[in-house]
This record gives C-alpha cells, structure tokens and sequence, in this order.
C-alpha cells in the first residue's frame, strides 16, 4: 500500500466540494435550508391564509352597505349564536355522529376479517379493496349514488322486482330522515357520506387490530371467554384508538363538506353550504370566518380527547 | 394479529365483510354501466339500451379536454412542488432533532386534517387580501399545499427505514455531500418519492373542494364535473367522464402501492 | 515510529452527557490497536471522531501529523467498517467495492481491476454480480472490509466488525483480520466489547469506561496488571480483593487482584509459611471444564474463584478448604481503599 499517500486531503476542489464542505461544518446551515422552504409554503401560504381568515371572525359587516367594517367586535359570534345558525351546526354535528358510529358498525367487520382472517396474496386483495376505494375520484363517488338513489335509480328497480316497494314508501315516509325520494332526503345524504368516508374508518382499525396478539385471543377463549365476552373484553377495547383514529376523519370530513348535501339531499344547510354560501352569494366573509371556528374548535377538542385515548398511535 | 392455521372465520363474520366490500364496489361498477346507456334525460335502471357512441361525443367535446389539460398541468406543477418540498422536510425531520420538530408533522397534516373547505376559503380570502389575481398558479398553490404532506409521509417513511449508515458509508469513502445523495440517498429514496408523486398527482387530480375557492373563472375536470353533477346536461357524457377518472386515478395508486409495499403501508396515510 | 492518531486532551459532549471526557491517546503507525469497553463507555464516539463523523467538543486530534479538526470524513484517508457493514443496498458488490474509486473520478477500467483485487484478498472472487442482500452476513463483512481497504486507507477503522457473526466465523475473521493487518501493515482501530477478542488481536489495547480511558497497555499488561478494578471486572475473570480482605491475609489495605490460576488447595496438614498467604473458605459450586475445574467460594463476605487442575482435589460445595497463593500473585491497584 502506497505509504505516501496524504493522510487528511485539503485541496480545495470544485465548488460543489467547497459548498459540501462549508454544510458540513455547519450542520444546522443543512437542516435550514432544507427547512426554510417547506416551512416557509405552510407557514406563509397555509397558516398565513388561516389566521388571516380566523381574524376577520372579530370584523363585522355593515348590513346596508354589504362592505367590511374593520374593527374588533364581537357582534359575529352574536349572530353565529342565533337560532337559524344553531340550527346548521346542530344539523351538521348530528349527521357527523350518525356517519361515524354507522360507519364503525360497517366497517369493522371488514377490518376484523383482513386483520384476522386475511393471509398473503387475500391480504393484498383486500388491502387494495379498501385503498381503491379510499382514492378514487370523490366526485365520481358521488355521482355514482346520485345514480343509485334516482328516483328511476337501481334501488327503486330492485324494490319493484323484490316487491319491497312498500317498505322503500315506509322509510321514505318516516318523519325526519324520510322525503319525497331517497335523493331528497337526509336519509340519502347519510348514504352518500357513509360511502364516501367508511374507508378512512377502515384503515386505522384494521392497523389497530394487526397489532393484538392472536395468542391474547386465544388466551381468553382458553379462560373460559365465550366470543362474545372475548370480543367486548378484549377485542374492541384494544382496536378503540383505531376506531377513534378513523372517527377523526369521518367526523372532520363529514363536518366540513359542502358537496355531499348540495347534490344528494334537502334544500336544509349543513355547516359546509353555510360557509360556502356565505362567502360567495352573500359575501358576508366575517360570517364564513366564524362559522369555521365552529369546526376548527370542535376538531380541536376531538383531537385533545384522541390524543389523550392514545388514538395517534394508531394512525 | 396472528391466528391459528385453519381457524374459520364465523359466517355472520364473513357476510358482513362480503356485504360491506360490495357496498364499497358496487357503485363504482354501475357508472361502467351508465357509460353505455342510451337514455339521456334520466338515470333509469335498468338502462333502456346501450351504446358507444357517448365515448365518441366525449372524445369531440373541445370543453372537456380544456379541463383534463388543465388538470393535467396543476396535478404536474403542484406535485413537482411538493416532491420538492415534501422530500426536504422529511430529510430534515428524519436527520436530525431540533427544537419544535414534533409540531412539524402536525403543521403538514393540517391541510388535509381540518375540513378542506377551511383550507378553501382561507387561500380566496388571503388571495383577495393580497390582491392575487385567479389564475392557473392560484390553483396550484392550494393543491400543493395539501400535497407536500402525501410526499412527505412518503418520503419520511423510507428515509427512517433507510439506515443511517449508508450516508456516514458513503463520506466515509471519499463521497462529499452531493455526491452521497446523488449515488446513495437519491437510488434509495427514488421508489418512495415515485409513489409519493403519483398519490399527490392522483390527489390534485381529484380535488374539488379547495380547486372550487382557487379558480376563478377555469375549470379544471372535477369542477366542470361538479357543474354537471348541479346543472345535468349531458348525462351519458358525464358518465363517461367519470370512469375516466376512476381509470386515471386507480393506475398511480396500483403503482404507488406496488412501489411501496414492502412492509410500509403508508400510501393511504396522506389522504 | 510515527502517530498515526493523536488525541490531545479530546472531549465530546451530547448536551450534558460526556461521551467522551478528556482522552489523551496515541496510536502508532502499523499499530492494531483494540478500543474496549461496555456499551456507551465512549469507545465508538472515539473512533467516529477519527473518522469525522464526530467532531470534538474540545481538545485537538492529529492524523498523521495533521490537524483532523473541522475535516470531513470525506477528506480524510482513513475508512472504516461499520457494525451494520452499510453496504449500498442498491449496487453490486463490485460497485460497493468500488464505489471510494468511483466518487475520486478513478476510471471504470482501473477500479473494476482494484476492487477485483481487493475481493480477492478477501477471499471473495466470484461474487462481485452478487447484491448485498444476497450474500451471507460473513460474506457481507468481507465486502465491507474490502470495500475500505480498496482505497488505501492510512487508518482502518474497525466498529464491532465481528458483532453480528457466530462464534465459529468469527474465529476465523479474528486470525484472518489479524493476518491481513500485518500483510498491509496498515494502522488498524478496533472498537469491541469482547475482551477475548480484544486481548488476542490487538498489539494494545485501551479500556474505556464512562468516556475516560482507565488503561491502556499490552493485552499482558492489562490481563495481568490490571491498574483499577474496573479493568479487573471487566477484562477478566480476576477475583477483586477489598483492601479489608487483602490486609486480613497479610496484604496491603488496598484494592487488590488476584488471578483464579493463582489459588491453590492447601492440602499440608501444616499451614503455610508466610510467603505463602491463605484463608478458610466454602465452596459454594464445583465446574469441570476439562482439563480444569473452577471453584467458586466465599471466604467472608469475599468472593474467590480457583482453577485447579482436573482431579487434584476432590471438593464438594459446602466443604470448608484452605485456599492459599503466593504473596507475589497479589497485584495491588491504584483505586482508593
């Protein structure tokens, strides 16, 4: 081996040698630069946005004028608090919980069976079976239940071919959820919702479920545990941070959509159509920006009590 | 969750699987039957008859390939964006602590964690406030900002699975920083920002909720989807265009899940 | 003889952890030196500050004669093997072997026929199309060795190479390491745990505890000698003598080591003169390991092990015997009594 060789190289090289060399004996130099421009996007364009929207929350509008007064008053959140904008959120927070509970109910079973039961290449299927679904167009999703829920649609078909038509009359006629038909009708709104984000439900609890011991089961049906008590003992208390971990999502995106129920639905609010109707139509943007605190806050208090469940893991 | 082999899943188990995956799928499928249909004023089921010829119309439709050019060039520019600044961050959070590093993950996940139509009309009020005019960059600004964190779980992902050492392996041997992310860090990150890419381009493809605050007078193929689904006016037309879409969007997330499915399941985690 | 590594008065702190805690240290030219110690003693962030993935807090280090300081690793002539061997996953063994040539602007030709050289003095010939995952976690430590050596390097850096291998390989890199080093007569650094594998492979060798160097010496020195009782407890099976049990049997009051070889059986039915020191003990348990048998007992609250050998003895635990040692076996240490 060549024992002249320099033993340290100091020759100074190209430029890309001079400017590695000037990252490396600053390292925090590299790790700003590197974060500068992300944070710079998010913290400017995205938070930036944000709060400038959350302040005009403490403008007001002049009702003849239909321009912005800027001055701090709390007269917005007065008007948030009255009896028709109570009624939105209530409306919203309602379906938000029905969407989310009923999608536990349907998606469990799904996310049981993969977690469980699903081995090699039926895992792969059934993963993909549920990704697909997640990703594909939100829109087309939509429509296709536009589609499905039609009066001329395929469930009125099955009805008359079933000769259930009178039990479709029966639920369309139940006060409240029911309507003129099942595209104009909360109960179809649910539908639609239920559709677009049970998947976002499947995923965090089938992740929460790959992670209980098969043997844990075992172990309790070996004590003496019928299924039952194994699943109400065991089971869903340890998928519990992956079912509120997916309740995030169905509940902040049920929340905050304004497409759903404009096209599937009755001519009522949801928390959505008000913000969006009030920004655009109405130009009162003081109003919007309120009614986006209603979310945000009730977001916020969701995420505190999942954190604190210990959901996060599971996400 | 580990089970015995052999051990069946119970029948009421297995039905209410089957019955929930097919809700899933099912409507999906019946749009690829609409496509076809020869009514025009309706959705009637079943369809009176069935045709081609919607596939032709659409293919004429000047208005339709506007929008899925535009499309086109947002998802490219606005994934190009967050590849960059997606790929950085997670470089920066996965090398090194530093103060406030947790909250990095949170500021990326919020976009796409509170309600997107927040994220909306947040972007149209800053845009009017500033005095920014509607135009092709607005809407990529929205949709960049909800696709760095799809890039981000990604690439993140890989690098805390790539080892440490293979960096340090290659200064070691004589490779200065350049050249190390050139030979070392770029092959090994490569799959992960591919899949990335293409669940942030299937992402902006689809979007609508924050592209309806950010366009102004354009319309990219979701929004002019949406003015069909409001205002019907071809229907067989729409259609077609949805199942387009589906084919559009499932290739990058077929891609995207064969990139990455090496044991890291994080192609959903974005969305 | 030149230093090949230098280290002047060298600390590293990770906010108020000291990894390394003022090390004065030289390695000679040509030197296998062995850096031993328990996990976190500070014998890795040492060699990474030689390799410069480190850089020290305070205090000054000199590679050949030259201020190491501030210089990254890429720029320095030493390379090193890592415990995990990162090879690149990606690249052949070829292209691994000869990627240090490749990033020097060495041309294709040149650096395929060197890093065929190289496995072939690893004994690795015939599998350069192979990748990384596909070979053997020996194999895989002949390419990252070979991988370093190809570039000449004025100090190899060695990080528990021989970690991952099972007993029985890794005997054999162990003689086979220690033939390559003095056929290269390169400067080889070797950080380990194993004190086995320490004694019987490094010219000296350097016990580190809590970022400080205790020792640093011959293996004899440090088997035989040990100067703190930490070296004693760490290095060997030595017993550790309390100053109160070495003045009870005619020592000074002082920490004290005595080697289990050294303890005999007294048989005599008279006790020993005084060159000779002894004590009553309990066997507390009996091991035969072939040509010797090790006895453990408990004398007091002081633990004694003797080996003697097989069949000179016939003891059972819980029988009360006489050990005895020569005075001079005693090796008295420097830590306070």
């Amino acid at each position: 081996m060549s024992a002249g060789a320099a033993s340290i190289t100091l020759e100074r090289g190209g430029l890309a040698r001079r400017t590695s060399d000037a990252l490396f004996r600053r390292p925090a130099l590299l790790l700003t630069l590197l974060l500068v421009p992300p944070l710079l996007w998010l913290g400017i364009v995205y938070l930036g946005s944000l709060f400038a929207l959350l302040a005009q929350s403490f403008f007001s509008i002049d009702e003849f004028s239909g321009l912005i007064n800027y001055e701090f008053t709390l007269s917005t959140y007065r008007e948030l608090f009255r009896l028709a904008n109570l009624d939105v959120i209530i409306r919203s927070l309602v379906m938000a919980t029905a969407v989310t509970l009923a999608s536990v109910v349907v998606g469990f079973p799904i996310a049981y069976f993969a977690a469980r039961y699903a081995r090699g290449k039926w895992k792969a299927l059934f993963y993909l079976a549920i990704m697909l679904p997640l990703w594909s167009s939100y829109l087309v999703k939509v429509y296709s239940w536009k589609l499905i829920l039609a009066k001329e649609g395929i469930i009125t078909w099955i009805a008359q071919k079933l000769h259930l038509v009178w039990l479709l009359d029966a639920v369309l006629a139940i006060p409240v959820i029911g309507g003129p038909s099942l595209s104009i009708s909360y109960l179809g709104t649910f539908l639609v919702f239920l559709y677009v984000w049970l998947p976002f439900m499947i995923l965090p609890t089938q992740a929460a479920l790959e992670r209980v011991p098969g043997n844990l089961i075992e172990a309790s049906a070996d004590l003496g545990a019928h299924p039952g008590q194994t699943f109400r003992t065991v089971i869903f208390p340890l998928a519990l941070p992956g079912i509120i971990a997916g309740s995030i999502f169905t509940f902040s995106l049920t929340l905050g959509d304004y497409i759903i129920p404009q096209i599937v639905g009755t001519s009522s609010y949801f928390l959505g159509q008000a913000v969006y109707t009030l920004q655009g139509t109405a130009g009162n943007i003081p109003l919007a920006a309120a009614f986006t605190v209603v979310p945000i806050v009730i977001m916020g208090l969701y995420l505190w009590i999942a954190k604190r469940m210990g959901a996060f893991d599971a996400l | 969750m580990r089970s015995e082999r052999g051990s069946r899943p119970p029948r009421a188990l297995t039905i209410a699987a089957v019955a929930g995956l097919l809700f899933l799928h099912v409507p999906l499928l019946l749009i690829f039957v609409y496509a076809f249909t020869t009514e025009e004023k309706s959705y009637q089921f079943p369809p009176p008859g069935f045709t081609t010829k919607w596939f032709a119309v659409v293919w004429e439709r000047q208005d339709i390939w506007d929008a899925i050019w535009l499309s086109v060039k947002v998802a490219s520019v606005a994934t190009l964006i967050a590849l960059v600044l997606g790929t950085c961050a997670a470089a920066a959070v996965s090398r090194a602590r530093f103060f406030g590093r947790d909250y990095i993950s949170l500021l990326f996940i919020l976009p796409i964690a509170l309600p997107g139509i927040i994220t909306g009309i947040s972007l149209r009020s800053a845009f009017n406030i500033v005095g920014l005019d509607f135009s092709f960059w607005t809407i990529v600004l929205g949709h960049a900002t909800f696709c760095i964190v799809v890039v981000y779980n990604n690439a993140l992902a890989r690098f805390r699975r790539t080892s440490g050492s293979l960096i340090e392996a290659s200064m070691d041997l004589g490779a200065d920083g350049f050249q190390t992310f050139r030979y070392v860090v770029l092959p090994n990150i490569a799959s992960a920002l591919l899949a990335g890419g293409m669940l942030a381009f299937a992402l902006s493809f689809d979007e609508v909720i924050v592209t309806t605050f950010t366009a102004g007078q354009q319309s990219t193929l979701p929004i002019w989807m949406l003015t069909e689904l409001i205002r019907p006016r071809q229907r067989p037309v729409t259609n077609v265009v949805a199942i387009f879409i589906v084919a559009v969007t499932f290739i990058p997330i077929l891609v995207a899940y064969y990139l990455t499915r090496e044991g890291e399941h994080t192609a959903g985690a974005g969305k | 003889m030149t230093t090949a590594v230098r280290f002047q008065r060298v600390s590293r702190h990770f906010g108020t952890v000291r990894a390394v805690d003022d090390v004065t240290l030289d390695i000679a030219e040509g030197e296998f030196f062995a850096m031993l110690g328990p996990s976190g003693s500070g014998k890795t962030t040492c060699l990474r500050l030689i390799a410069g993935f480190e850089q020290p807090t305070s205090g000054h280090i000199e590679i050949f004669g030259e201020t190491a300081e501030g210089v990254p690793p890429y720029r320095r002539n030493v390379n090193t093997v890592f415990q995990d061997y990162a090879l690149f996953p990606h690249m052949n063994v070829l292209d691994n072997v000869g990627y240090g040539l490749m990033v020097r602007g060495v041309s294709k030709a040149q650096r395929d026929k060197r890093s065929l050289e190289a496995l072939a003095l690893v004994e690795l010939a015939g599998f350069e199309a192979r990748r990384p995952g596909q070979l053997s976690g020996g194999q895989r430590q002949r390419v990252a060795l070979a991988r370093a050596l190809v570039n000449e390097p004025k100090v190899l850096l060695l990080d528990e190479p021989l970690g991952a291998l099972d007993l029985k390989l890794r005997e054999q890199m162990q003689v086979e390491l220690k033939t390559l080093q003095r056929n290269l007569g390169i400067t080889f650094v070797f950080v380990t745990h194993d004190q086995g594998e320490a004694l019987s492979m490094a010219d000296r060798v350097a016990i580190f505890n809590e970022g400080k160097i205790v020792q640093v010496g011959v293996p004899e020195d440090i088997y035989e000698r040990p100067r703190r009782r930490f070296v004693a407890d760490f290095v060997g099976s030595s017993n550790v003598l309390t100053p109160d049990f070495s003045a009870r049997t005619g020592g000074p009051h002082k920490w004290a080591s005595l080697r289990p070889e050294k303890i005999d059986i007294w048989r005599e039915e008279t006790l020993p003169d005084a060159t000779v020191r002894h004590c009553e003990a309990k066997v507390i348990s009996v091991h035969y390991q072939g040509a010797v048998t090790r006895i453990a007992t408990q004398a007091g609250g002081q633990l004694l092990s003797a080996t003697i050998p097989s069949g000179s003895a016939k003891v059972s635990p819980g029988d009360i015997v006489t050990l005895a040692w020569p005075a001079g076996a005693l090796h008295v240490m420097e830590d306070e009594a």
